[in-house]
């Protein structure tokens, strides 16, 4: 066997194993997507949307409450982390840059984004919900918050980097002062990088289940007190996957269903947005 | 035919006009360096250049790669203030004003001193905001006043024609030599003194290439032009003076074509010649 066709056969061989890799993966992705899709399925009716989380046993029900408070909890979250991960992120890359602060925010951000969401509901309980006595709306918006955050710095802070610094020195070079550079040059050249950023960030938070299970629990009832514990997607699906009853045991394969289909949803939409950036 | 020929031809037709080196002490100085050294660091970028830059003239900075002429044209407008680790010495006249002076108000400076890129950088914006842009740092226009500013800013980069029923589209869509056109228009629409050039033509066809070389021929008449350049015959074709930098230092600095058919400097005339760089 000459060289040239043992690197043939050597090329074989890696190829062989990365696509025995690749199917091993994608077997259990669409072993998921499928049971997801074949319980959730017939979950699905109005009903889903307007009744509220029933008692067992009960002849109807849906998860109304779950579902609003799920958008409460995320939209909140989503509106207070967004607007601190992008000015962090902007120090990071435009005014910090290399100094000392912005390694350490660097770092710590960093440390923040790997971190079991579990230990950031553990946090807030500890500082918040066993302070106040008892689960609460708006605890759990803070604990998906600061899961946000991180991931938005990030992001801003990549796509910022990514606008080449000759874009940046022309801009100097007309007289603009750094905050006109950053709100009209910069920050406007990488918009839909930090937008797919902030939608990602959604996704994520959108499915998180540990750090509500301290903070908003869930709630039986239709309530937007924030205040008072709130119903939400992911704890009453795990509630209810757990308990021995079949018609919550159906709730909950529509509720996982629901998420799926969103998180998928945002995917896609923050990936075309992304493409068509790069394309332009 | 080489350099030189080509250097004296255009010499020949410009004597007469000109009157060849006895032109530079009739001209009037827009920007002057005196003693300027400048650093990156602990490394001496620029060493000590004394140097006249002529008022509606095109002055053109020559010489191999590392030799500090970008270094020494990005000085002129301060883009060195944005880098903490670079700083200059000197001297950096401007009406007798020393440029390099702390208390300068930069973004003044950047009004009197235009600069256009290496690569086009249009701003993700529509074409109009592009030039509107700089022009709405430094003054307050009523909106007709402004698109009169756009227009004008336009027709002298000699690109009106081809956007003008486009200025909403992103100044991103037009074509390389269209955006270098575009940040040239954006640089003269704040109406500057200097306009800078840092090897304009580098990223461009040679189409695309002649039509600046062309545009910077026209509009000398009312800016002073700096312009860097690698291509020889681009600075024999463009500028009236050029300086010839080598290793920090500016090695010989005169008429064009005095500089390209009779170099004073032995190092200038290899370098023109080819010999190295």
């Amino acid at each position: 066997m000459n060289l040239s066709q043992k690197r043939k056969l050597v090329n074989k061989f890696a190829l062989t194993l990365s696509l025995a890799a690749m199917s091993f993966g994608l077997f259990w992705l669409i072993w998921i997507l499928f049971t997801t899709l074949q319980l959730g399925v017939s979950g699905l009716s109005l009903d889903l949307f307007t009744k509220m989380t029933p008692p067992p046993g009960a002849a109807e029900g849906g998860l109304a409450n779950a579902i609003a408070g799920s958008f409460i909890l995320v939209g909140l979250a989503t509106l207070i982390g967004t607007p601190i991960g992008i000015l962090a992120g902007v120090f990071l890359a435009e005014y910090g840059a290399g100094s000392w602060l912005a390694g350490a925010t660097r770092f710590i951000n960093d440390i923040l984004l790997s971190a079991p969401s579990i230990v950031i509901g553990l946090f807030i309980y500890a500082f918040y919900v066993s302070q106040v006595g008892n689960f609460s709306g708006i605890s759990g918006v803070v604990a998906l918050a600061l899961i946000v955050v991180p991931v938005v710095v990030r992001t801003t802070e990549n796509m910022l980097l990514l606008v080449p610094n000759s874009l940046r020195e022309a801009a100097f070079a007309l007289g603009a002062q750094q905050y006109q550079v950053i709100t009209q040059v910069t920050l406007q050249a990488s918009k839909s990088g930090i937008i797919t950023g902030i939608l990602l960030a959604v996704a994520r938070i959108a499915g998180e289940t540990a750090p509500l299970l301290f903070t908003a629990l869930s709630n039986q009832f239709w309530s937007t007190d924030l205040n008072k514990p709130m119903a939400n997607l992911p704890v009453t699906i795990f509630k209810f996957a757990m308990s021995p009853f079949t018609d919550w045991q159906e709730l909950a394969w529509a509720g996982v269903f629901l998420i799926t289909i969103g998180v998928l949803a945002l995917n896609i939409i923050a990936r075309t947005l992304f493409k068509n950036e790069i394309q332009r | 035919m080489n350099m030189a020929t080509l250097a004296r031809d255009a010499s020949a037709q410009r004597q007469g006009r000109e009157g060849g080196e006895a032109a530079a002490t009739s001209e009037t100085v827009e920007v002057a360096f005196k003693n300027f050294q400048f650093y990156y660091g602990k490394y001496h970028a620029l060493k000590n250049i004394n140097l006249e830059i002529y008022k509606r003239r095109v002055t053109a900075f020559i010489g191999p790669s590392g030799c500090g002429k970008s270094t020494l044209l990005r000085t002129l407008n301060r883009m060195y203030d944005l880098y903490p680790e670079q700083r200059a010495e000197g001297e950096l006249l401007f009406n007798g004003q020393n440029m390099i002076a702390s208390n300068v108000d930069l973004n003044d400076l950047r009004a009197r001193v235009g600069m256009v890129f290496q690569k086009p950088t249009p701003f993700p914006m529509s074409i109009y905001d592009n030039i509107a842009f700089g022009v709405k740092l430094h003054e307050r226009l009523s909106k007709s006043e402004l698109d009169d500013r756009v227009e004008w800013a336009l027709q002298k980069a000699a690109l009106w024609g081809e956007v003008k029923d486009k200025l909403g589209q992103s100044g991103m869509s037009l074509s390389g030599g269209q955006q270098q056109r575009l940040c040239i228009a954006r640089g003269i629409a704040v109406k500057p003194h200097v306009l800078l050039l840092d090897e304009p033509t580098s990223a461009l066809d040679p189409i695309s290439t002649l039509r600046i070389e062309e545009l910077v021929h026209d509009l000398k008449k009312d800016f002073t032009i700096v312009i860097v350049t690698h291509n020889m015959q681009q600075a024999a074709r463009v500028s009236d003076f050029t300086a010839y930098m080598y290793l920090g230092e500016l090695i010989e600095f005169g008429v064009t074509e005095t500089l390209f058919v009779n170099p004073k400097r032995r190092e200038t005339e290899d370098y023109i010649t080819g010999r190295f760089g």
